[in-house]
């Protein structure tokens, strides 16, 4: 018979749309200002007592505690407000030390039924609601050494190869002074060296045995390497917070020397903060010989038993800058471990080193590099002084069975966690120089309140006058339409909600067009049932052919927007990829509610009665 | 708009002069971008960062407006940690009396204010977005090309890519004519516009294939005026509702949607005019052929089923 549906499709709209319902709930409670609380390397936090004392000390202070909640490796402590929250935050990270990292947050406030669904809050962008601002420092000094020790080894290497005998060099600064036995020596070496080196600024000084050359970085030179370390610290810390699947986020330089890192609301604020500052770095060197002189190798302890120590090569075979993509699983006993894959130079390399050395032990080691923070006083002022530090730690030694290649893998890590982070981090590549975090603050939203409050308003007008239009145009079949879209509303605010996809104004676009289009659905639609009625066709006749006809309009109009949206999605990056989730989304919801819902309507009122003239 | 439908407009008739329309369009658009090139954002330029430190805490829309009625341009205003210390944004090329001016101007409004900090900040856009982004158009421009060539035909493929480039270039070209500010939120709208001008390119190719294969007639002018005629109900009912909630978002949005909104309003009239007179006119341009439209015979019987 014609207009029936059975009764599981009603059935399937029925539990799409209550499931649509209960996961777009969430968005109605709002977020609560909360400081995050995580070890170090994100697998533990701190325990009853601990939290016990920080309700103490910030009774004391007069902050008011709304709720603290433990989890497995977090806590989460809420707040009233977001001067309290900062106020809270320094006050317990300056209690519990460099073990804990410590940082704000938004926390949601789903209740727990529906928590218990999994279900939670969309998160609003940096434009509608804010979220917490990283300001981050560029560690210049570092980056200059780090560039002047390169080029001090490729001399030391061209005046070896051209058998030229140098004594020391030192490094100051921005200069390189290296001493040679005799000034002949010194004036070959400066032809040589000035040939290779063009950054430099040559200056002989002393004679023969105090013969010394002496080379300035020109203050060119030193503003490219500026440049070069902050643009290539952009380009990782953006490719990192992508990892992350933070959507939305910002990264911009700030300064000459620095680099702002915005995060939209409510995100692991911890583990953001572990990566976006992390500086692990992986290095494979092979283990020395007995018999290997002792200038030319370096002893270093294990990661994770510090009393046991192994000699290694001071030569690096490939480090982690050679690694083309990186991903973590777990190994045949259930460890965690890191999968490998190395560029084509790294692959070279590491074949070439392993073939040759077959039985012998390769370790690979762990560098991160860290900086200390104490806070003096300094003439009544606080003054916060950096000391930086190098962790280095063998993570595993194994025996060299056969040549590798391009792909490997490696164990030895603690946690899961840590297997994921240093995977993510081998992925987006090393920072070109240190950094480290000056400031960290909430920041409210970047388009106002009043220009939010009118945005919405406005976004309600224009719906209301799409439901007049459409009631108007259409009568019955325009109530239909109108539930409909209202339902489409709801399933994709859930659906963007189940996603944690990010809200912001260009998304509101995305949304704004798909209503659009599926109200230009329906039109389509009602429009051809019309048109058939006007044809001749019975009542029932007309909806039918009407549905029908218009199905393949909808079908290729919708099909050619999504096929853009994925591409834009799969390609894209930051609020260009935004915009196409919400696309996708609204495509499909929108093909769902404008097609099966309003036909199950349509069919419930008219299907299979007599109808002598249909309102439309 | 009952009218409507029994009247047939000679769509096809008039075809040369939309084109000359077009034509001069596209021309004056790709002249501003051209010779005045577009009026590019603090998204993507980069500008100016002032933080301040007020006694009490300010409103942020006055701040706002005092900046903006100095002249400043692209102004964000937002709290930083505490209610009264406050990150602004401006789009001004860097220098050091920046943060002093705008001291100066929030004092004069009377307020007690006390500058923390004046840098310059980079854009938000990294050339590396900016380049994936435009590759990503791309692709997506071909693959949609394929599709409509699959399920229509290659000489309609032609036709909406033709259709999409002149709704963007128009779109950007008005930007570059009016200099008026081209930002993030543009660029998601000139996204949207690409959607809503394929969707309509499609439900007016969709009404022109299935008229032509019923059809007994080999007048392609005739054939397509009936087509586009028996779409445009659907067609001022679907642009009217868009513009209808773009008009409100122009009038009551607030300026930070308001080019967001011109954007998407000049998008939607090119758009709909451009399914019909660059769309489906440049279908007779290329000589389409009632054999372009009719499947390979017995080989996949299928396909006639199609309703």
């Amino acid at each position: 018979m014609l207009n029936r549906y059975p009764l599981w499709k009603y059935l399937l709209i029925l539990v799409v749309l209550l499931a649509g319902l209960v996961y777009s709930l969430p968005n109605l409670f709002p977020e609560d200002p909360a400081v995050q609380i995580s070890s170090e390397r994100g697998d533990a936090t701190i325990d009853e007592r601990q939290l016990e004392r920080i309700r103490d000390d910030l009774g004391e202070a007069g902050i008011e505690i709304t709720d603290a909640e433990r989890e497995a490796n977090r806590v989460l402590i809420r707040l009233d407000n977001a001067d309290d929250q900062i106020r809270a935050r320094d006050r317990i990270s300056d209690m519990l030390g460099d073990e804990y990292v410590v940082a704000l947050n938004l926390a949601e406030s789903t209740p727990a039924w529906l928590q218990s669904l999994s279900a939670s809050p969309m998160t609003l962008g940096l434009d509608l609601r804010g979220g917490v601002h990283f300001l981050l420092e560029v560690d210049m000094d570092a980056a200059l050494e780090q560039r002047l020790e390169v080029n001090a080894s490729a001399m030391r290497e061209q005046l070896r190869s051209e058998r030229i005998r140098y004594r020391d060099t030192e490094i100051e600064e921005r200069t390189i002074s290296m001493a040679f036995a005799s000034a002949e020596d010194r004036d070959e070496a400066r032809r040589l060296i000035a040939r290779e080196f063009p950054d430099f600024d040559y200056a002989s000084e002393g004679e023969d045995r105090g013969a010394r050359l002496v080379m300035t970085m020109t203050d060119q030179a030193v503003n490219e390497l500026q440049d070069y370390a902050i643009n290539q610290n952009l380009t990782t810390l953006r490719n990192r917070v992508n990892e992350l699947g933070v959507a939305e986020p910002l990264v911009q330089r700030q300064g000459p020397n620095r680099i702002v890192v915005e995060l939209p609301g409510v995100q692991d604020t911890v583990a953001a903060k572990r990566i976006v500052g992390a500086t692990a770095n992986l290095e494979f060197r092979l283990e020395a010989r007995p018999d290997t002189p002792d200038s030319e190798t370096e002893t270093f302890p294990f990661r994770n038993q510090e009393s046991r120590s192994a000699d290694l090569m001071r030569d690096v075979i490939i480090s982690g800058d050679s690694v083309s993509n990186a991903n973590h699983s777990f190994d045949e006993n259930g460890r965690p471990q890191v999968n490998i894959d190395l560029d084509g130079t790294g692959g070279t390399l590491m074949n070439r080193a392993t073939r040759t050395n077959i039985g012998r032990n390769m370790a690979v080691l762990f560098i991160e590099h860290k900086t200390r923070e104490t806070t003096k006083t300094v003439d009544g002022e606080e003054v916060v002084e950096r000391e930086p530090y190098t962790e280095r730690g063998i993570i595993s030694l194994a025996t060299i069975q056969s040549a590798l290649g391009n792909s490997f893998r490696i164990t030895g890590l603690d946690s899961p966690t840590e297997a994921a982070e240093l995977a993510l981090l081998l992925r987006s590549g090393s920072l070109a120089a240190p950094i480290y975090f000056v400031q960290e603050r909430t920041i409210g939203p970047s388009l106002g309140a009043e220009n939010i409050e009118r945005g919405i308003m406005s976004v309600q007008i224009g719906l209301l006058l799409v439901v007049l239009f459409m009631l108007v145009r259409y009568k019955v079949f325009g109530v239909f339409a109108n539930v409909a879209l209202a339902l489409n509303l709801t399933l994709l605010v859930a659906a963007m909600s189940l996603l944690g996809a990010t809200l912001t104004l260009p998304g509101i676009a995305g949304i704004v067009l798909t209503l659009g289009m599926a109200v230009d659905a329906n039109v389509l639609i009602f429009e051809r049932i019309r048109e058939e009625l006007r044809e001749g066709l019975s009542v029932q006749q007309a909806i039918h052919a009407g549905y029908e006809r218009a199905f393949t309009s909808i079908i290729d109009a919708n099909i050619t927007t999504l096929l853009v949206a994925v591409i834009l999605f799969s390609i894209g990056t930051g609020p260009v990829k935004g915009f196409a989730v919400t696309l996708s989304l609204g495509i499909i919801t929108s093909l769902f509610t404008a097609l099966m819902v309003t036909r199950a309507m349509v069919n419930l009122t008219y299907g299979g009665k007599p109808v002598k003239k249909l309102w439309i | 708009m009952k009218s409507l439908v029994n009247r047939q407009l000679d769509f096809m008739g008039r075809r040369r002069v939309a084109f000359a329309i077009s034509g001069l369009m596209l021309l004056v658009s790709i002249a501003a971008l051209l010779f005045q090139q577009l009026n590019l954002g603090l998204d993507f330029t980069g500008g100016t960062l002032v933080e301040v430190r007020y006694a009490v805490a300010p409103s942020l829309d006055a701040v706002r407006q005092v900046l903006e009625g100095a002249g400043f341009r692209d102004v964000s205003v937002q709290t930083f940690g505490a209610s009264t210390e406050v990150l602004i944004r401006l789009q001004q090329a860097f220098d050091p009396d920046v943060g002093e001016q705008v001291v100066n101007l929030l004092r004069n409004a009377g307020d007690e204010v006390e500058l923390v900090r004046a840098e310059f900040v980079g854009a938000q856009v990294g050339d590396q977005l900016r380049d994936q982004s435009g590759m990503g158009l791309l692709v997506a421009l071909g693959i949609v090309m394929l599709y409509v060539a699959a399920r229509f035909q290659y000489k309609f493929a032609i036709g909406a890519l033709l259709a999409l480039l002149h709704d963007v270039i128009i779109v950007v070209g008005l930007f570059a004519l009016f200099q008026w500010e081209f930002d993030l939120t543009v660029l998601a709208a000139l996204l949207a516009v690409i959607g809503y001008s394929l969707n309509d390119t499609i439900v007016v190719y969709d009404r022109i294939r299935e008229t032509i294969r019923k059809s007994r007639i080999d007048d392609m002018p005739t054939i397509f005026n009936e087509a586009i005629n028996m779409t445009l109900s659907r067609t001022l009912a679907t642009s009217g509702t868009t513009l209808l909630v773009l008009l409100a978002l122009l009038l009551l949005g607030g300026d930070m949607i308001h080019f967001f909104a011109i954007a998407l309003i000049a998008g939607v009239v090119v758009g709909t005019f451009s399914s019909i007179y660059v769309a489906a006119a440049l279908l007779l341009a290329v000589k389409l052929d009632r054999e372009d439209l009719i499947p390979p015979k017995k080989e996949d019987p299928e396909v006639e089923e199609l309703p």
